[in-house]
Parts: structure tokens; sequence; C-alpha cells
């Protein structure tokens, strides 16, 4: 009979209506910004450097400036420019650093591609997303010093990241330790013969360098 | 043909690109008499993003319509000839950008065919999980546009909109980005997802057709929608089959033709689903494929949850960096929500491209609006653009 | 008057000891001045709150809330407004706002004059209707023999003010739109009038406090006895509202405003307040309509039972009118639009012979009155039947070659 299709659909209407006062799943309006979604821990913004310690995050960074995310970057919005000297990282071995590391925000696809393909850990996705600017050039331009954030906060915000990262970098400078200890080990048994054999050429064996342990 | 003609036939070309003025005016045609040619331009709220359609009108009805395309251009192409191979996936998301984990399957299917690639059967059947949520996607905006196009006042597109979010919200925790997902990649896919992810994806796919339930008692009965969708917009299946048309549009025809029958790509002849087929190839029956197919997809998806197996995502030989895929060609296609999307890649042994070409299907079936909209009012070919579902990042790329 | 509870006379009882305060030749100025001001001032807020109703209650049919930031500003002395902003209800006031301090455009080729005045016109006779509504026992401004015959007048006026806005903006497309709109009105004038004639039939009189008196009686204190609850009153409401519907472009029938439609029709050349009037017109119309069909089918003033007469006249009418505008908001978040050549097709081959047939109903209704005991069964029957076998075959007719359809799938 004409008509029954258009009542039926009236009736579903008049549903959503009636749920909408009492059932959570017909009113999906979040008063932002009184209210807040939470963001799941994958969620992914613009990237940021990851810093060992909270005291110096600028000191600290655990980029080597390889210049790897530089070229892999697909719209080309890292810019690197690698220091003249070095600096020991969170293992004590000396590094460089990047005297300039700029994202430009403009560009940025948020691809996360320049995660996936560095070595040493050290650029992660941040998940700020209220970072509006009035300026269009200068303030969309992040800078080494609004980028460099610390380890502690990156186990804030993707604390099963974090806490896996940091369990392989462990895991590995362990690995590098024992090697070393092994390698220093087999040189000083090295040495001991060749001691007795040239006492002159014994001060030239050089001491092992193992260097303590950064804070 | 004669130079002459060859010339005249590009400045008329030219001039037409090249028209400005008002965007109604009049025409004379010998034929007909006087006629109102109306351009609806790039800017209006029904036109599903920046297109054009000039259309010459005889008093309500349609005698010529010419769609105008390429506001949207951002040489997509031009740019992965310049980026290696995995660089160009994230932009594979901002093609088709209502359906970025297809877009990106399509892309690695085609380099992973060029470089001989292998595949984990988990993220085989990850790919089908994704795939088969990305056509549900698409297909609930459709959906939810096409009843925007014929006049109710957003109700429709709120409610399937409220589904869709529902599946955004998954990928947004599974891949970082609600629709650019940059989640395939060649030999595998990038995130593992978690077993709280996979029941919350589980209980969302079981509710799912609750909600189809719900929207066709809204609508499908309507005497309303059946009085503006059946008969309009008909396409004849030899046409469509001729203009290289594909997806639901063209089954929509009548046309038994689905890729993921046809190909077998992925683990997809593992899966126990049904393709369904139109008989007038009007709007309803445009619309009616959409719904069914949704369906069908629900199918899939819970078989797919049932049967996944454990082990890595990705193949353990799958470089990231210093991807450099030996000197051919290949064409990789999927069955992606709008029809049939391919790519084929031409490499010379370097890390980029050297010729990177995307077979859009919004594109080649938009080639048919004219024929579909001849002899209907413009509040028809509004409404037969609506089903046809185009998007105009990949009309215009 | 004494015997009429107060609540009933108070806004009469305040007139007249304000009209009294003021010397004779003015009295009787006062005394109609005062009616207007309260119908405007009234039916003025009465549209603010039906637009901030109507995205509400759009908002909730569509899961989500309505527009609930324009509050006041912080002057205000109660404190927890600052945390509700005060549900969105001074958004009205916010869109005057808005629509008075915008650029008042006006093409150069336009005729000026009619583009000025259509605005003007068309709100001027949608305003006019109210004149003839009752809205309480005391309550109706102008007392006319010929109450219903003057209000569908004024209301067919309205109709010449959109093709004025068509024809003055000097633009083809609004021109052709302007007609459309026009074609759409006058096919839904005569279902409109075709649905009233049976009340005029049955009462016999063509005002509209009588047609409200004649609805007064309750059957055992309980059963009103309004038109809606008869065979031929009920068909007469469904074709009411449906013309209704259609008088006051609202969805279904909102073909002349569709935004798929090539910008915005007959009204593309209006902006600012201009359009706000034509908006504030659409509305007048609407309430007008809403309470004609108040009036004539649902009992106007009338509690529906008879130990709830205590309530004031005037609130059953308001909240009657409300509800009956709360229906028209339901089915403009439900339906889809009509197509122009369907909207004519379903007046002139529908509705008409429809409400031609239920002429002949009420007709019959009226002869058959007297008819005793388990007659007036059959009178009911009758009456039923002549209504719905009709609309069944009719309704199959112009839906042939529609209906849902069966899917195969590929082997």
């Amino acid at each position: 009979m004409l008509g029954t299709g258009i009542l039926k659909g009236l009736l579903v209407t008049a549903k959503n209506f009636t749920g909408s006062y009492h059932d959570p799943k017909r009113m999906v309006t979040v008063e932002y910004p009184e209210q807040k979604t939470v963001l799941p821990e994958n969620y992914r913004n613009f990237p940021f450097l990851v810093s060992e310690s909270a005291d110096d995050p600028m000191g600290t960074l655990r980029c080597v400036a390889c210049q790897i995310c530089e070229k892999e970057c697909p719209p080309q919005c890292i810019i690197i420019e690698k220091s003249k000297d070095k600096k020991p990282d969170a293992a004590g071995k000396q590094q460089f650093y990047p005297a300039i590391f700029s994202i430009d925000t403009s560009v940025c696809m948020s691809c996360q591609i320049c995660v996936e393909v560095c070595p040493f850990d050290s650029i992660k996705m941040d998940k700020v997303f209220e970072i509006a600017a009035t300026d269009r050039f200068q303030d969309l331009l992040l800078t080494r010093d609004r980028l460099a954030k610390s380890n502690s906060y990156y186990h804030q915000i993707h604390p099963e990241e974090a806490a896996e990262v940091d369990g392989r970098l462990a895991a590995e400078r362990k690995i590098a330790e024992e090697k070393a200890k092994a390698a220093a080990a087999a040189k000083a048994a090295a040495a001991k013969p060749a001691a007795s054999v040239n006492p002159a050429s014994a001060p030239a064996a050089p001491a092992p360098k193992t260097p303590p342990p950064a804070a | 043909m004669s130079c002459s003609d060859q010339t005249g036939l590009d400045a008329e070309l030219l001039a037409f690109g090249r028209q400005s003025g008002p965007t109604v005016r009049a025409v004379h045609d010998q034929f007909h008499g006087d006629l109102l040619e109306v351009s609806m331009g790039p800017q209006h709220p029904s036109t599903h993003g920046v297109f054009r359609m000039v259309a010459t009108l005889d008093g309500e009805q349609i005698v010529k319509l010419k769609p105008v395309f390429g506001y949207l251009h951002r040489n997509h192409e031009k740019i992965a000839e310049n980026t290696t191979y995995l660089g160009s996936m994230p932009y594979t998301d901002r093609l088709d950008y209502l359906c970025s984990m297809t877009t990106n399957w399509a892309y690695a299917l085609a380099v992973e065919k060029l470089s001989g690639q292998a595949v984990p059967d988990r993220a085989q059947y990850l790919r089908i999980i994704m795939g088969e949520l990305t056509r549900l996607v698409n297909h609930s905006c459709l959906v939810g546009f096409l009843f925007n196009d014929l006049g109710t006042s957003f109700t429709p597109l709120l409610y399937a909109f409220r589904e869709r979010e529902k599946i955004l919200d998954l990928f947004e925790s599974l891949s970082g980005s609600r629709m650019m997902c940059n989640y395939q990649r060649f030999g595998g896919c990038r995130v593992d997802p978690s077993p709280a992810w996979l029941a919350a994806a589980r209980a969302l796919v079981d509710n799912f057709p609750r909600f189809l339930d719900e929207y066709e008692r809204m609508l499908t009965g309507n005497e309303i929608m059946l009085a503006r969708t059946q008969g309009v917009g008909r396409l004849d299946p030899a046409h469509a089959v001729n203009a290289g048309l594909t997806g639901p549009v063209l089954r929509a025809s009548g046309v038994d033709y689905d890729i993921r029958k046809v190909d077998g790509y992925g683990f997809y002849p593992r899966f126990d689903f049904r393709v369904p087929l139109g008989a007038h190839g009007d709007t309803y029956d445009r619309y009616m494929m959409r719904i069914l197919e949704m369906r069908e997809s629900v199918k899939i998806l819970q078989q797919a949850f049932k049967d996944l197996p454990a082990g890595p995502i990705m193949d353990p030989k799958a470089k990231i960096r210093g991807f450099r895929p030996k000197p051919g060609e290949a064409y990789g296609r999927i069955e992606g929500p709008k029809g049939e999307l391919g790519f084929y890649l031409i490499s010379d042994g370097s890390p980029n491209p050297y010729r990177y070409r995307v077979r859009p299907p919004s594109l080649i079936n938009l080639t048919l609006l004219e024929e579909m909209c001849l002899g209907h009012t413009i509040a028809d070919s509004v409404v037969i653009l609506g089903s046809i579902d185009i998007v105009l990042g990949e009309v215009d790329r | 008057m004494s015997a009429v509870p107060f609540l009933e006379r108070a806004p009469i009882e305040l007139r007249d000891w304000f009209v009294q305060l003021l010397p004779g030749p003015l009295q009787w100025l006062t005394h109609h001045l005062i009616t207007v001001v309260a119908i405007l001032a009234v039916f003025g807020l009465f549209f603010a709150f039906t637009t901030v109703a109507e995205r509400k209650l759009l908002g909730r049919l569509q899961n989500r809330l309505g527009p609930n930031r324009a509050g006041v500003p912080k002057f205000s002395i109660l404190p927890w407004h600052l945390r509700h902003k005060l549900w969105g209800l001074t958004q009205p006031f916010a869109d005057a706002v808005k629509a008075l301090t915008k650029e008042d455009i006006v093409p150069t080729a336009a005729d000026k004059v009619l583009h000025f005045l259509a605005p003007v016109i068309i709100v001027g006779f949608s305003l006019m209707g109210f004149a003839v509504l009752p809205f309480g026992r005391l309550l109706i401004p102008v007392e006319l023999d010929a109450a219903l015959l003057y209000f569908f007048a004024a209301g067919a006026a309205t109709e010449l003010a959109i093709f004025m806005a068509g024809w003055s903006s000097h633009n083809k497309y609004s021109l052709l739109a302007a007609m459309r709109a026009l074609a759409q009105l006058i096919s839904y004038e005569l279902p409109l009038i075709l649905s009233v004639v049976p009340i005029i039939l049955v009462t016999g009189t063509l005002s509209t406090s009588a047609i409200v008196h004649a609805q007064g009686f309750w059957t055992f204190g309980l059963l009103p006895h309004w038109f809606v609850f008869t065979p031929w009153g009920a068909a007469g409401f469904v074709i009411f509202l449906v013309a209704a519907l259609a008088e006051s472009n609202r969805s279904p029938f909102d073909l002349p405003e569709a935004e798929s439609e090539l910008i915005a029709g007959h009204l593309t050349e209006y902006s600012g307040f201009k359009y706000a009037l034509f908006f504030m017109a659409e509305y007048f119309g609407l309430t007008a309509l809403s309470g004609l069909g108040v009036t004539l089918f649902l009992g106007g003033w009338q509690a529906p039972c008879a130990f709830l007469e205590f309530i004031p006249s005037y609130l059953w009418f308001m909240g009657k009118l409300v509800g009956m505008i709360m229906f028209f908001i339901w089915v403009r978040g439900t339906l889809l639009r009509l197509r122009i050549d369907q909207l004519t097709r379903l007046s002139w081959k529908f509705l008409v012979p429809l409400a031609l047939l239920n002429l002949g109903n009420a007709a019959f209704w009226v002869l058959s009155a007297h008819w005793a005991g388990p007659l007036q069964l059959v009178r009911w029957a009758v009456s039923l039947a002549v209504i719905v076998i009709p609309f069944v075959v009719m309704g199959r007719s112009i839906t042939t070659g529609y209906g849902p359809r069966s899917y195969r799938y590929a082997p």
C-alpha cells in the first residue's frame, strides 16, 4: 500500500530520536573542547626527536645526523645539517649530532617513513595536534628546540612502543658491551705473550677503551 | 582526418576549456532551437568534489553533458617518477582518499609482481580484512551521499557516517591515521593488530548487518526513493563493457565481472562469497549493489577473522631501504570498492620507477556520464553522478 | 463572563483595562493595535524558537546535539548559564543579528521596486492569515463570517510574491525556478482547499470559531468529537497535511530551495535581511497552516477530555500547534525530495480525486447522521471503504513500474 515505506522510515527516525536521549550509541557528539576523544596509542601526527634525558633534551639527542630520514622522506620536508664536532652518545661512543634539524610541517604528510627507516630509534611520531599557528611560514617550521623531547615523554605517549624500543636498545647495548669485553680480553691475552716476548713494546699496547656508561 | 580538421578540433577544445563568463547562458542549436547551457561549477555542494558539469538543457531535459575535471590534478604520476617505490606509498593514500587501504594494496601488489616478492599468509589475511573493511567504509559513504543528493536533510548520511566512524577508529588504533593509513608494504603489512583490536573489529563486523537492516528499513522501501531512482540513469551492459567500466556500476547492468573472482588475487579463492548482479542498470540497482556487497563483505570478514593464522606479517627478506627491482614491467590490479584499480609500473633497475601509471576506476566510470544523463533532468544528473561513486582525488590524480 | 475561568479571561481583561486608561477617540485604535502587537510578538518568538527547535530536533534525529553554543554573554548573573550556554536558545537572536548586518546586494539589472516589495508582500500576507485563527475561547483577533475564504485568499497572495522575486531578479535561471515554484504552489492549492470543503459542508459555516465550537462535544466525557476522528476527517487531515507541506515549500516538497538544484532558485539574488524575511514568511505560512489544521481538524482550543478543561484553551491550542510543527520537522528529517513532475502528478492525479471523493463521503456522512443503533456501524464501514479502497487502487496506479526488486547472484 502506498505510504508503508514512508511510515517505516518515520518509525526508524523516531527510534533514533528517542534513542538519542538514553542510548549512548545513538548520541555520538563529543563536545570539543570541553570533552575530548581518547587518542589511541598508535595515533601519529608530526615527528619529534627523542632525547635520553629530560634535563637536557637538546644535548642528549639520540639522533646522529645520518640523514637517512632526510633522504627517504617522500615530500622532502626534513632539513638536517651535520655538526662539525662529535659528542658521546648514551653508549659512550662519539657521534655526530644534528646542528640543524627542522621539519616543515606545512609539507610533512605524517607518513611515518622517517620513523621506519631510522636505524637509531631517534625520531618517533608525536601525538599533539593542537599546534595551530598564526604565521604561515616561521611557526610551521619546527626547529630542533621544538622537536627535542625526552624519552620519558615518549613513554608517556607511546608506552608499549617505548618499552619495546628501550628493551631492544638495552639488549643491543648489552651485546655490544659483551663483545667489547671479549675483544678486550682477547687483546689482553694476545698482549701477554707479546709482553713476555718483547718488553719494549708492552707499553705500546693500548688500554681497553671501555669508558664509564653515561648517566 | 586532414591537418586543418585536427587544429579545428583542438581549437574548439581549447576554447571550451578557457571559457569564462556567466555560469548560465543561452546557446542556439539548429536541431533543438534555443537551449540553456548551465555550468554546475567546480564549487558546488553536490558534485562530490571539485568537478564541473556543463549541461545543455532543453527546458528541463539534458541534451548534452560535458564533464570537466582536472581541478584536483596533483602530478601524482610524475612525483612517483622522482620518488622511491616506498616513498610513493603515502601518496597512494591520497589518490582515493576514502579507500586508502585498498589503494595501498593495489600498489603493493604491482610492486610485488614487479620484484617477485612473496607475502606471508597472515599478511594476506590481514590485507583481505583491511580491504573489506575499506569496502564497508566506501559503500557507507556512497550510500549516505547518494541520499544527500536525493534531498534528505543529512539523516541517512549521518547514520552511515556513524558506522563509518567506528571503522575509522579501528584504522586509527591500528595504523595511526584514520584515512591516510600507509599500511601496506612490499612483502606484507606494517603493523600487526593486537588481540584487543581483532576482538573489537570482530564485534563491529558482527553488529554491522543490524545497521544495514535498519538502513534498508528506513529507505529501500520508501516510495519517493523508488520513484526517484528506478529507471533513472539506465546503463546498457554492452556500452558499459565497451567503455571499460568496472565495479558495482558494471555489475548493476548485469555483467558478471568481479576481479576478486576473475583474478583470484590475495587469498580470495579461499573465501566463500557471492557477487550480486543487477538487471536494469539504473540508479536503484547501483545503490542496491552497494548494500548487497556490504553484506557479502561482512561474510568475508567473519570468515577472515575466524581463519586468521599466526605468523609474521612481513617477509623477512623484504627490503625497506635500497629497494631496486630488476628492470621489467608489471600491472597489479584489485577489485577496489569503486572498480578495477590498477597500477602499471615500468622499472629500469633504479630506486625510482621509470613509469608509474594509475588506472583510476572513478575516471573511467565517469566517461559514460553523458550517456546515462541524456533525457533526464538536472536533479537526476546529480543523483546519477552520485551513484557512479567518484572521488576527485582519483579522477584527477 | 464570570462563568468563564479567570485564566481564560486574563488576556482579554488585561487589554480592556489598558484601553480604558486612554481617552475615547484612541480606544478603538489601541484595542486593535494591542491585538496586532500581541500576535506579532507571540508568533515572532514562536518563529524564533521554531528555528532553533527544528535544528535541535533534527540534530537529535541524526544522533547529534543541535546548536548549543550561542549563549548570553558573560554579563549574566546566573552562574550555571556559562556552562550550559542556555542550550542554544539564543541562537535565533544571533542569526537575526547576522542577517541584519549582512550587506544587501541588489543586482544592477534588477527591477528595484519589485525586488524590494517581494519579501515585504510575502511576510505581510503570511501574517494576515493569523487574523482569523481562534487561539482560545475568547481570543480570536477578528471574527469574520467568511474566515476560511479570507485565510485562503491571503495564502494565495504569497505565491504572487514568489513570482515577483524570480521575475525581478533579472536572472534567467531564477525565473525558471520561480515558475517551477509557482507550479508547485498552484498545484497544491486545490487539494488544500478541497480537503477543507467537507468541513464547511458538515458544519455549514465558513467561520473558524463556529467550526471549533462544532467540535466541542465528548462522548462519555472522554472521546472528543474532533473531525479528525471521523473517516472523512481523517482522510481530509492527511490530504491537508500533504498539501500544507507543499504550500510551505518544506521537505519532501522543497524543490524550489534545493541545494542540488543550481543554487537557491528564485531566492538566488537575495541576501541578508531580505533572505531572512523570505525564510520568516515560510515559517509564518507553515505556522498559519498548522494553526488552521488544528482549528479545523484537531478541535482548535478544545480539550481532549472533559475533565481537562481547567487548562486554559490557548494552552491547548499552542500545544496542538507545537505537536503539528514537530510532526513537520520529523517528516523533514526523514523524507527525500520529489522531482517537479512527480510533485505535480501526485497532486493532480492522486490528491485531487481523493479529495473530491472525500467530499462525497462527507455528504454521505451528513445524510446518514440520523441512522440509529447498528446502522451506525454500517455508516462507519461505508465511510471508511469509500476512502480506503480508492486510496489503495489509485496508490497502485501511480506507483506502477516502481517496486522493490530481488537480485540474483553470479553463479
